[in-house]
Parts: structure tokens; C-alpha cells; sequence
């Protein structure tokens, strides 16, 4: 006696199994779609910029002239930006996250600065910009400043910041700190010699990303006034400056179509920055994470 | 003679700066991290003060309730805020189309057909996609996307609503798709596998028992990316124009909040004029829009969590 049919079953199932593969195909060309707008992106980019870039690009300054017109002023804006931000940012980010992980009890007051952190995180950089102008460049009377810029981007990635250190301090077994407890060291020391050396691998491979969106961030700086005609370098953070993003907006919404492949060359200058942030991650994250 | 190890004890504890430190430090990282805390409330402040200031030289009615936004008018200037907010849910419209299809579909190829090698090859490049300057994004879109609209439909202007959405939405695809495929992979193996065991192809499964189980996960991340779209300010400042009209027109120039507040602080609107404090206002209610998104998708992923 047949308890299954087989030929029965093989015809339900075929219906389903050819559903499935549809759907696989489907999935898979939506992915791939994601990726190909990639690819397309950086493809244009790289044709319409190449014949641009050369070394009196990178050492012209600003020009009403597309063939004239460099990128040193908003490079060098964009390095003395950067000696800003990474101080401020990773000393504000790490200290919160230690205290948060570290030192805080569980009451309403460590709820409140753990949801405000993720609540931060999503406010646009527009708003981050509008509270730098109030603030840094009014109200502390900086002015359109390295300081000023250097400030609010340290105010917009700080959220990141925290949490990629608090995640790095927490994946810290307890067995090392009970270890160094146990030998008589007091928090602080525990804290400085035990905990930041294991963790500091992961807080730097999350701060540099978190820097390396700071670099290509353009609305705060349009809002806090960052000029875009630079024709000097600055020499203190006191000074006004320009940066890659600025200088790549103000290319991009000139009419002429010289200028469009004035801005793609920026932008190559501007992604093989981040390239070698992000390779410095990667770098970090192999070479360094150690698992207990 | 070596101290014993008593003795070294008793002179450690007796040293004073170390307890000084120890209980120095927790109050400095104390104020450390409430500069995050008083970030957030110098942005409400900021915000609030400001807008304050804007709504005594133009009423809150015309503002909340006007249709016209015409602040560089020479005869009579209109601050009603629909048009722009009209133009912020235009693009967020368009990019929602093309990014929420995109990034569940990816969610549920990553997650339910993609083998281990696949997902690692394909999981970097989405957050490539992530790291992409949104200036990068602008131009692309004015100069890439746009033309090829144009060559297929020539009502399209330079200027309009589709080509910024349309990059929006490319880039908050690997937000919903990371955030997507988290949900997803933490419905437990055991109920996935019990569904395959009982003869359930791939499809139901991804359908009928991870889908159902890491919705409001799902939900969240969709939440989330409308936010990013709201307040996305580059691409559609390059790309979306400056014309702020209230209508259902989405191949003309239009304007969006953040867009705004952009052309604003590009030219030099001089400080305490009316149009300097507008973007305060356009700004709180751009604000306003992104925090009740993220409290919602921070609720929806806490209400209706799943709990294996």
C-alpha cells in the first residue's frame, strides 16, 4: 500500500520550490542593485575626475579659473580640522563611556544620559549646525573659526563615539579587572592600566569611522559660515579656514560644466581620505582584537 | 633591607594623592559625560530661544497655518512652513519607494539565503554605501541621476524632487538593511529550523516565521531611515532646488527644510534680521519631525520585541 504519493507531493512541492527560486532571484537582484548604485557612483566619479587631478590641483589654491582651481586651502582645512576633533571628540567620547560603564550606578540619571546619547545620534547635522553658530560662533564670540568647526563636529560625532567605547570597554572580560582588583590596585589604576589598554583597540577603530564622517560632513560648516574662497593656509585654530566638503559644494553648484569635473576630482581626493582612515580601522581591528 | 610587603601597604595608603585621585576622577567623567546631556539641551534651548524671537515679529498662526513661503519677498514677506515641509516629505516619499523594498529585500537575502562567504563579501560594501560623504551623494545625483531622468522624461527640470529622492534613498538602504538583517538573524535558529523541517521552503520561512517575528524590529529600522531622509540636507540642497511650493509637482525645483536653512546661511542673511531667525524655526520644526521618528522606531523596538 502507498502511504505517500510521491508523484502528488512532487507536483505541490515544484510550485513552491519554483516560488522560492523566484523569490531568491528577486532578493538578490534587489541586493545587487544597492551595490551596482555603488559601483556606478564611483565609477562616474573616477572618469569625470581623473583628468583633473594632478599635483598642481593638490597645490593650487581656490580659482575663478576650473583649470587654475586647487585644493590645498580645503585640504590643509580639512587636517587642521581634524586636529580638533580628534582630541576633543575621543577625550569627551572615552571619558563619558568610562564613567558610563565603569563608574555609574544603575539609577535614573545614568537612564537619562543613555537615552539622551541615542536620542543625539539622530538629530540631523543641520540642527548640530545651527546650535554651533548660537553658540561657538556667537555666543562664545569664536567666529568662523578651526575652533568653532572643530567644536561642533566634536559635538556631532560624539554619540558614536561613546557608544563604540562603551561596547569596547563592556567586551572587557571581568576576570581582569577581578585580577587587578585582587592584587590591590584601586579602580582608577585598574581602570587606566587594565581596562583602556584591552579596549583601546575597539575605541579607536570606532572613533577614526567616527572622525572619517566628520571629514566629509558639509551642512554644519555651511551653517556655522566656513567661507569657501581660502587663498592662505591657516596658522592657528583661531583662523578661518576651509574644508574638502565646502570646497567640493561650492564646485558642484557652479553652472559651468568645468567645474563639475573640478568637484569629482575633489572628491577623489576626498574618498581616497576616507579610504585610508577606514584601511587604518581595518587595520586596527585585525591587528589588535584580541579575543578572551 | 627591603620594605615587607606590610610595611609597602601601609605606605601606599598612606599616600595622599592617590585617594585624592580616586575620588577626583568619577566627578570629572561625571562632567564629562553630561556634556552629551547639555548638548541636547543647548540644541533645545538654542532652538526654542530663537524661534521665540522669530515668532514676535511673525505670528505662530501664519507660520503653522500659511501656505506661501516667501521670505525674500520685497513687498510682503510670507512664513508659512507647509511648502517646506511639503518639499522634506516629497524626497523622504520617493526615497521610502526605493529604499524600503531594496533594503528588507537585502535583509531577507542576507539573512535567510545568503551562504556565510556571500554575506561577508556583500555586508562591507553595504556600509561602503554607508560611509559615502552625502556631498558625494549630491553630486551624484545632480549630475549623474538627474540627466538619465531627463533623457527618459523630459518634464523633469534640473531642479526636482525625484533625482534627490531617489538618492536618498540609496543611501539609507544599508541603514534598513543592516538594521533589518539584525532583526532578522536574532529570531532563534531553533524555529527557523523547525519550519524547514517540516518541509517549508526558504520563502516561508523568511515570510511566515522570521518576517512576522522581526517586524517591529524591521519597523524600527524603517523609522529610523525616514528620519536620516528628513533630515538629509546635501543631496537635496544640490540637487532638490530652492523654489518652496505647495503642490503635488514633483519634477519641478522645490525646497526642503534643510535645504533652506542651507540657502539661508550660504548668503549673509545679517544677524536679527527676521530671515536669520527663520531658520531657527524651520530648524526646531525639522527637530521636532526627526525626534518623534526616533522615539517612535526606539518605542516599536521595545513595545513589541519578541522575547525567546
Amino acid at each position: 500500500m502507498k502511504y505517500i504519493e510521491q508523484d502528488l507531493v512532487i507536483q505541490r512541492m515544484s510550485g513552491r520550490k519554483i516560488l522560492n527560486l523566484i523569490f531568491k532571484v528577486l532578493f538578490l537582484f534587489a541586493t545587487s542593485l544597492a551595490l551596482l548604485a555603488l559601483a556606478i557612483l564611483l565609477f562616474r566619479i573616477v572618469t569625470q575626475g581623473a583628468g583633473h587631478l594632478s599635483i598642481d590641483f593638490i597645490q593650487n589654491f581656490a580659482s575663478r579659473f576650473p583649470e587654475k582651481a586647487g585644493i590645498k586651502a580645503a585640504l590643509v582645512g580639512s587636517l587642521w580640522l581634524m586636529a580638533v576633533v580628534a582630541p576633543t571628540s575621543i577625550i569627551l567620547g572615552v571619558g563619558s563611556a568610562i564613567y558610563l560603564e565603569e563608574y555609574a550606578k544603575k539609577n535614573k540619571v545614568t537612564t537619562f544620559i543613555q537615552v539622551n546619547i541615542s536620542n543625539l545620534a539622530g538629530v540631523p547635522s543641520v540642527v548640530f549646525g545651527l546650535l554651533g553658530l548660537t553658540i561657538f560662533v556667537r555666543a562664545l564670540a569664536l567666529g568662523n573659526s578651526i575652533l568653532a568647526a572643530g567644536f561642533t563636529m566634536s559635538l556631532l560625532i560624539l554619540p558614536v563615539i561613546i557608544v563604540a567605547s562603551q561596547e569596547a570597554i563592556r567586551s572587557v572580560p571581568a576576570e581582569l579587572r577581578d585580577a587587578s582588583y585582587g592584587m590591590g590596585a584601586t579602580k582608577w589604576q585598574t581602570i587606566v592600566r587594565i581596562i583602556l589598554p584591552a579596549a583601546i583597540p575597539g575605541i579607536l577603530t570606532g572613533s577614526i569611522l567616527a572622525l572619517s564622517r566628520a571629514i566629509g560632513e558639509t551642512a554644519p560648516l555651511i551653517v556655522i559660515g566656513v567661507p569657501v574662497i581660502i587663498q592662505f593656509l591657516p596658522s592657528g585654530v583661531m583662523d578661518t579656514f576651509t574644508a574638502l566638503p565646502m570646497q567640493i559644494y561650492d564646485w558642484s553648484s557652479r553652472p559651468q560644466q568645468e567645474f563639475q569635473q573640478v568637484a569629482a576630482a575633489g572628491i577623489i581626493v576626498l574618498m581616497a581620505f576616507l579610504l585610508f582612515m577606514n584601511s587604518i580601522a581595518v587595520f586596527i581591528r585585525n591587528k589588535f582584537h584580541k579575543r578572551y | 633591607m627591603r620594605p615587607s610587603v606590610q610595611e609597602m601597604i601601609a605606605q601606599s595608603n598612606g599616600k595622599k594623592s592617590k585617594k585624592v585621585i580616586e575620588k577626583i576622577i568619577p566627578v570629572v567623567l561625571f562632567l564629562i559625560a553630561s556634556v552629551s546631556v547639555l548638548t541636547t539641551v543647548g540644541i533645545v534651548i538654542t532652538l526654542i530661544l530663537e524661534t521665540i524671537t522669530f515668532f514676535t515679529r511673525v505670528p505662530v498662526a501664519d507660520f503653522l497655518f500659511g501656505t506661501t513661503w516667501l521670505p525674500f519677498s520685497n513687498k510682503e514677506e510670507l512664513y508659512g512652513i507647509w511648502p517646506l515641509i511639503l518639499g522634506t516629505l516629497k524626497v523622504t516619499a520617493i526615497a521610502v519607494v526605493v529604499a524600503v523594498p531594496i533594503g528588507i529585500s537585502a535583509a531577507i537575502y542576507l539573512s535567510e539565503y545568503a551562504s556565510e562567504p556571500v554575506r561577508r563579501t556583500i555586508k562591507p560594501v553595504l556600509e561602503i554605501l554607508a560611509g559615502v560623504p552625502t556631498i558625494v551623494y549630491g553630486f551624484f545625483a545632480l549630475t549623474f541621476v538627474t540627466p538619465v531622468l531627463q533623457s527618459f522624461f523630459p518634464d523633469v527640470k534640473i531642479f526636482n524632487a525625484i533625482s534627490p529622492g531617489i538618492v536618498v534613498g540609496i543611501m539609507i538602504v544599508p541603514m534598513i538593511a543592516s538594521l533589518s538583517e539584525d532583526a532578522m538573524t536574532s529570531v532563534p535558529r531553533q524555529i527557523r529550523e523547525g519550519a524547514l523541517a517540516m518541509g517549508s521552503t526558504k520563502l516561508e520561512v523568511a515570510m511566515k516565521i522570521t518576517l512576522p517575528a522581526a517586524f517591529s524590529g524591521i519597523i524600527a529600522s524603517v523609522v529610523l531611515a525616514i528620519s536620516r531622509a528628513i533630515g538629509e540636507t546635501m543631496i537635496v540642497s544640490l540637487a532638490g532646488g530652492s523654489t518652496p511650493r505647495f503642490d503635488g509637482n514633483f519634477t519641478d525645483s522645490i525646497q526642503t527644510m534643510t535645504a533652506y536653512i542651507v540657502q539661508v546661511s550660504k548668503g549673509d542673511a545679517g544677524y536679527g534680521t527676521t530671515i536669520y531667525y527663520s531658520i531657527y524655526a524651520v530648524g526646531f520644526t525639522l527637530f521636532l519631525f526627526t525626534m518623534i521618528m526616533n522615539i517612535l522606531a526606539g518605542y516599536l523596538s521595545k513595545r513589541f520585541r519578541e522575547e525567546y
